[in-house]
């Protein structure tokens, strides 16, 4: 009798020969689900080409001693004030940005102008921490020893903070840092945010 | 060897080292789903920030273990139950092996109860990663082997039982459905496990100042065993899925090479799954995170969306042949909802793809991760997918399994017909609004969103107070339903009123038993299947059909409304 009966279930052993046609129903489906797997595969490759965000960057390895050696020299060359503490560093535009993680700061203060591209350097001192660029929500992983560095531009002005969000100790959410972006037409370290913090806190 | 029991309900033959076996692994489940339960609830009570209830150092403790109770220890304890019970119960098998058996049982205890140890003594604040170079107690990774080469036996004794039932012929024919998707999850636990004896072992010899380790390489390695050991959890259970649509309706499968294909395609397309882990990593180029994300194809997505359709139109068949033909949607309102099995069931295939699935894809494409990564969003995700779709699925066989291999009745039955809407409610509205949060960039893993203390205070907007709030409160929901759960099994367990062993529960009224034992689905005849009408290209199964359409059509939507988030931020690359 169970020869006859076209349906099993699950739990049933099926015989030994089970390779059998597909009802059209079921293929419909199979190469509906074909089709949008390869969509989601396409995507990804195509915004490398057409798309303005990728993590690809400029990538290295790097001993965390000579990365902070670099940030220091980085932040002796531009700083133009300091902003609770924190050295306010305004780079100019299109130069390479260095940017220290460690339990638990973001060192320096950057100050950047909008609309134009500087390359992000984001690597770590001490254990993995994570960039995440707020109200934005771009993130990014920062692994000791490891250089990321990302081409960015900034296309809006205002005050940016910087969250740490890859878990790094007990002290993981005193981890704030922060990112000013001024008008690139009124020209950048002169005026704007660095030069008010400038006097405040000197 | 006459240690057989012929259980009264389905008529299998049941080895009692078996049933042992199965028991052993299942309770201590159900202890580390409690143990992982308890900090839940104030890793839940610290996040959300209007109660804030935990000291830092505390919260950062109770997450690990929370982690790791819930994600190793009791989803693979529980997983080896699952495993004796497709191999030796489905097959009519007898265990091999017994002793060995029980050394992994045990070498899995003492694997736990040492990184318990190291936990709650305050020697292992790493968090269920531990990525290097933070660094735990040497007896923390010590345990982690032992404990994966516990489970790497009993996959080994899973592999020894097929081998022996087909030796032995206790099966006509091919395997079950269900046992060759366990057999699937069993492959792929192989992987796994020799990923974390690859990255546990150099780390254990790390934390002994033995060698050194480079972070970006245990992030590729430790993920190997991460994000796989979820591939684990996804194969046994669509596994369940299958089983649990066979017991309480009587569903189908509609074509075996169709759902064994795709069981195939998850071992062939998610054997690493690493990489979208790292898709925001320094370590790795383009090239490498696109065709580790995908393997050019996206196979293992196809594959879950295949067990997505055969899964309901199994149960849609299953109906209909018995007799619930009206309309498109009959077979839904003729089904058993108040089978906790059956209602487990579909909250768990129907959260796991379009909370869980939907999700996991958006966020694990490499430019898109960019927006997603470390936020709120990820654990979103991995709630909708691994508690919502795997422990409500292992929630449903459970009460199934209480009176087929503990022989007791289900304690509190009022409780367990309720303890799935309870708990599926309460995870959908915390694993959504949480990754509402996420999407405004909140950090996951972060003690105090106010940042008090810190240099500069960023103020999330007053809409995502709100969310998080809401995420509490869900939270809570699924914390009662998980309570429901532990009182209703471990009751039944020690206290539940014991069965006869020729007990079959048939036609049984006001007992503790669930439907599919007292009522199961009658026996389909070759006369059921010509009262099926073929509806052109809906085929035999319309109702399905447009569920799936609609699934696509909230996928499509969702993918494609990131891609313009996306778009809209600084150019970066």
């Amino acid at each position: 009798m169970t020869a006859e009966v076209k349906y099993r279930s699950g739990i049933e052993a099926p015989e030994r020969i089970w390779w059998k046609k597909v009802h059209k129903t079921e293929r419909v489906w199979v190469w509906i689900a074909f089709g949008w797997s390869m969509v989601l595969f396409a995507m990804m490759p195509l915004w490398h080409f057409r798309g303005g965000q990728n993590p690809s960057g400029i990538r290295h390895t790097v001993e965390p001693a000579a990365y902070q050696a670099r940030v220091a020299e980085f932040i002796q060359q531009y700083q133009v004030g300091t902003d609770n503490g924190f050295p306010v560093v305004a780079p100019p535009p299109g130069s390479d940005v260095y940017l220290q993680s460690s339990m638990w700061a973001w060192l320096p203060v950057l100050q950047l102008q909008a609309g134009s591209e500087y390359v992000l350097h984001l690597s770590s001192i001490d254990v993995n921490h994570g960039f995440s660029l707020y109200p934005l929500n771009i993130n990014f992983q920062v692994v000791p020893g490891y250089d990321y560095g990302l081409r960015v531009t900034p296309s809006e002005t205002g005050e940016f903070h910087i969250i740490c969000n890859e878990f790094c100790g007990v002290g993981h959410h005193l981890m704030v840092g922060k990112i000013i972006v001024v008008d690139g037409a009124s020209g950048a370290g002169t005026e704007g945010a660095g030069g008010e913090d400038a006097g405040g806190d000197q | 060897m006459s240690a057989f029991r012929t259980c009264p309900s389905t008529g299998l033959k049941v080895h009692g080292q078996a049933d042992a076996l199965i028991k052993a692994n299942a309770v201590a489940a159900t202890v580390a789903l409690l143990v992982g339960g308890v900090a839940a609830i104030l890793v839940l009570l610290t996040r959300w920030q209007a109660v804030h209830l935990l000291e830092a150092t505390m919260f950062y403790r109770m997450l690990t273990v929370h982690g790791m109770n819930m994600l190793i220890f009791f989803i693979i304890f529980f997983e080896m139950a699952v495993l004796y019970f497709a191999s030796a119960v489905l097959l009519n098998a007898r265990v091999p092996a017994p002793k060995t058996g029980w050394v992994a049982f045990a070498l899995m205890v003492v694997g736990t109860l040492m990184v318990e140890w190291t936990m709650w003594t305050g020697r292992a604040d790493v968090l269920f990663t531990s990525y290097v170079p933070l660094r735990a107690h040497p007896l923390f990774y010590l345990g982690v082997i032992f404990f994966a080469v516990g489970a790497l036996t009993v996959v080994g004794h899973f592999f020894a039982i097929l081998v022996v039932a087909k030796r032995e012929m206790t099966y006509d024919g091919s395997v079950p459905l269900v046992t060759y998707g366990a057999l699937t999850a069993a492959i792929i636990a192989a992987v796994t496990l020799l990923h974390g004896a690859i990255i546990y072992i150099p780390t254990f010899l790390w934390s002994l100042d033995m060698m050194g380790l480079d972070p970006q390489v245990y992030r590729m390695v430790w993920w190997g065993l991460g994000h796989s050991s979820q591939q684990i959890n996804v194969a046994a259970m669509v596994s369940i899925w299958y089983l649990l649509a066979a017991l309480t309706v009587g569903g189908v499968v509609l074509n075996e090479k169709v759902s064994r294909s795709a069981f195939v395609l998850y071992i062939l397309f998610i054997s690493m799954a690493s990489a979208h882990h790292l898709l925001v990593d320094p370590g790795m180029g383009p090239s490498w995170k696109v065709w580790n994300t995908s393997y050019f194809m996206y196979m293992a997505v196809m594959a879950s969306m295949l067990h997505g359709f055969t899964v309901p139109a199994g149960i849609e068949l299953g109906l209909r042949l018995r007799g619930a033909t009206q309309g498109l949607f009959g077979w839904l309102t003729r089904a058993p909802w108040g089978d906790p099995g059956f209602s487990s069931l579909v909250f768990s295939l129907v959260v796991f793809g379009f909370v869980g699935g939907i999700t996991g894809v958006t966020f694990g494409t490499e430019q898109i991760n960019i927006i997603a990564h470390n936020t709120l969003r990820i654990p979103g995700h991995f709630h909708a997918t691994v508690v919502s779709g795997t422990a409500m699925a292992f929630m449903g066989i459970t009460y199934y399994v209480i009176p087929l291999i503990f022989r007791r009745e289900i304690a509190f039955y009022p409780i367990a017909k309720i303890q799935p809407y309870v708990f599926a409610i309460g995870m959908l509205i915390f694993s959504m609004s949480m990754t509402f949060a996420g999407s405004f960039g909140v950090p996951r893993r972060h003690w105090d969103t106010t940042f008090t203390g810190a240099p500069f205070r960023p103020e999330f907007s007053p809409a995502v107070d709100l969310v998080v709030g809401v995420m509490g409160v869900g939270g809570l929901i699924a914390i009662v339903g998980g309570a429901m759960y532990i009182l209703v099994t471990v009751w039944s367990v020690f206290f539940g009123k014991r069965m006869a062993p020729d007990d079959s529960g048939l036609g049984a009224v006001g007992r503790g038993l669930p439907p599919g034992i007292t009522h199961p689905p009658r026996a389909l005849e070759p006369a059921d299947a010509e009262r099926l009408e073929d509806r052109g290209w809906l085929g035999p199964v319309p109702g399905t059909m447009i569920l799936v359409l609609i699934f696509l059509a909230a996928f499509i939507t969702y993918y494609f409304v990131n891609w313009k988030l996306l778009s809209f931020l600084w150019r970066v690359g």
